[in-house]
């Protein structure tokens, strides 16, 4: 579904991503890990076109990224994103922040957008905040609000930037549990993360980057058991023994 | 002036009043007028293709680097020059005021706008809104509160400034109390009760902005 070839990034003179490729199939879950500065997030925020490239191709359900004659905003409406920094919008409450796509870009009305994005508060067990403002959540609930407007476009693939890394421990749970709910009901997802118990739990495959570079893209229990590149070995080394 | 006549300022309230509201007029439009071209002018400054985003910053640095009194001066001989016949004293003022102040508020405003969080318009373009939605919906209604309190700030300097346009003949809350003041001999009265009432105006607009402010932080 969807498609990674040959990708090269450069911001200016960096060559941030080179020569990266792989392919996401339908219902599949990627785990994407590496260093900081690996070009993890740049690469997946290629994926739906938030990160220009220059070279290389990306294809989602057949439909090509980098194309200057595709329609971004339709592409990107069909593909959720969440991010690091939950990124909600602090003027609306977090019903306003579920309903504001689906209301706009998909024009629908607003007690059908508004019914749909309670159904989706209930099922990241948030429907008593609904009326709250960002704020007044902590992390983890602000978290799993932007995983639920992200659901509220039904999307195709899932996209998750470092999902749990701007949270206390205690809170990376319920965000960890709300994505292994969506594996299991096979959603694709791409998944930019530390977390390697939910690697191991629910990945089909590991992506493992280094210096721009894809170096390791294998299934799940052969990537913990033999990892084949020597930095890859220091890596899950360093980050296991923790 | 042997002692103070404080009668005279309620005898001459009918004319001092209208002369304030020249003043309110003056200052409103100019205000309402200054934040559209400002608004345009920020635009152009962040996202309009070469060669705008220069000329909109060259025009903003003429403006803000021009003492007010001489862009007053200038608009009232220029204006009529450009367009072949007498505006007014009225209209010349208004756009001279209009055009200062669109370079003050331009500022303004561009400053509101890069403050939103880059991520912001990342997280909206991300569910599917175009640039112009996500603008719309998501970066301008939380720029427009951060950025409130100092229009309405440099709204409440427009105010004061207007008291320039004596230069070109218009009578505004200052130059009533001028005329008043020159014809009964009563400087001090006059001068002082001017005073007092810029200074009531101000402080309660001061305030009425920190309480928007303290609203729009919580």
């Amino acid at each position: 579904m969807i498609a990674i070839e040959h990708v090269d990034k450069y911001y200016g003179k960096h060559h941030v991503l080179q020569d990266c490729s792989t392919h996401v199939a339908r219902g599949e879950v990627v785990v994407v890990c590496g260093p900081s500065g690996s070009g993890k997030s740049t690469l997946i925020k290629c994926v739906n076109g938030l990160e220009p490239f220059q070279r290389g191709k990306i294809t989602v359900d057949g439909v090509s990224v980098g194309d200057r004659k595709t329609d971004l905003p339709r592409l990107r409406a069909r593909i959720g994103m969440v991010f690091q920094l939950f990124e909600l919008y602090p003027h609306l409450t977090a019903l306003d922040n579920i309903c504001l796509a689906p209301e706009k870009v998909l024009r629908q009305r607003r007690d059908v957008a508004e019914a749909r994005a309670m159904a989706l508060l209930k099922r990241v067990d948030l429907v008593e905040h609904a009326r709250k403002y960002p704020n007044q959540l902590s992390g983890g609930q602000q978290q799993r609000v932007a995983i639920a407007r992200a659901l509220a476009m039904d999307p195709i693939a899932m996209l998750f930037d470092e999902p749990t890394s701007a949270l206390d421990p205690e809170m990376i749970k319920e965000v960890l549990d709300v994505m292994v709910g969506l594996a299991a009901e096979g959603m694709t997802m791409i998944v930019v993360t530390h977390e390697m118990g939910f690697a191991r739990k629910v990945a089909d495959r590991v992506v493992f980057m280094d210096g721009g570079k894809i170096l390791e893209d294998r299934p799940t229990d052969e990537f913990f058991a033999t990892p084949s590149t020597e930095r890859a070995k220091q890596f899950l080394s360093k980050i296991l023994t923790h | 002036m042997s002692e103070f006549d404080f009668g005279v300022i309620l005898r001459a309230l009918p004319f001092l009043w209208q002369g304030m509201q020249l003043t309110l007029l003056l200052t409103v439009l100019a205000m309402m007028g200054g934040i559209l071209l400002g608004t345009g002018l920020a635009l152009m400054r962040m996202w309009a293709p070469t060669p705008f985003p220069q000329l909109a910053a060259g025009y903003v640095n003429l403006l803000r680097s021009i003492p007010l009194i001489l862009v007053v001066f200038w608009f009232y001989f220029l204006v009529p020059l450009a367009i072949g016949r007498a505006v007014g004293a009225f209209p010349s003022a208004l756009i001279a005021f209009t055009m200062f102040e669109a370079a003050y508020y331009s500022e303004i405003i561009r400053a509101g706008i890069q403050g939103v969080a880059r991520g912001q318009l990342a997280a909206a373009e991300a569910t599917g809104l175009t640039y112009l939605q996500a603008m719309r919906y998501v970066v301008l209604p939380q720029a427009f509160r951060a950025m409130l309190p100092v229009l309405l700030t440099q709204s409440i300097i427009l105010f004061q400034d207007t008291s320039l346009v004596y230069v070109v003949g218009l009578h505004d809350f200052l130059t009533a109390a001028t005329v008043v003041a020159g014809r009964d001999n009563r400087l001090v009265e006059l001068y002082t009760f001017v005073a007092v009432i810029y200074l009531v105006l101000c402080v309660a607009a001061s305030y009425g902005v920190r309480c928007l402010r303290l609203r729009f932080v919580q």
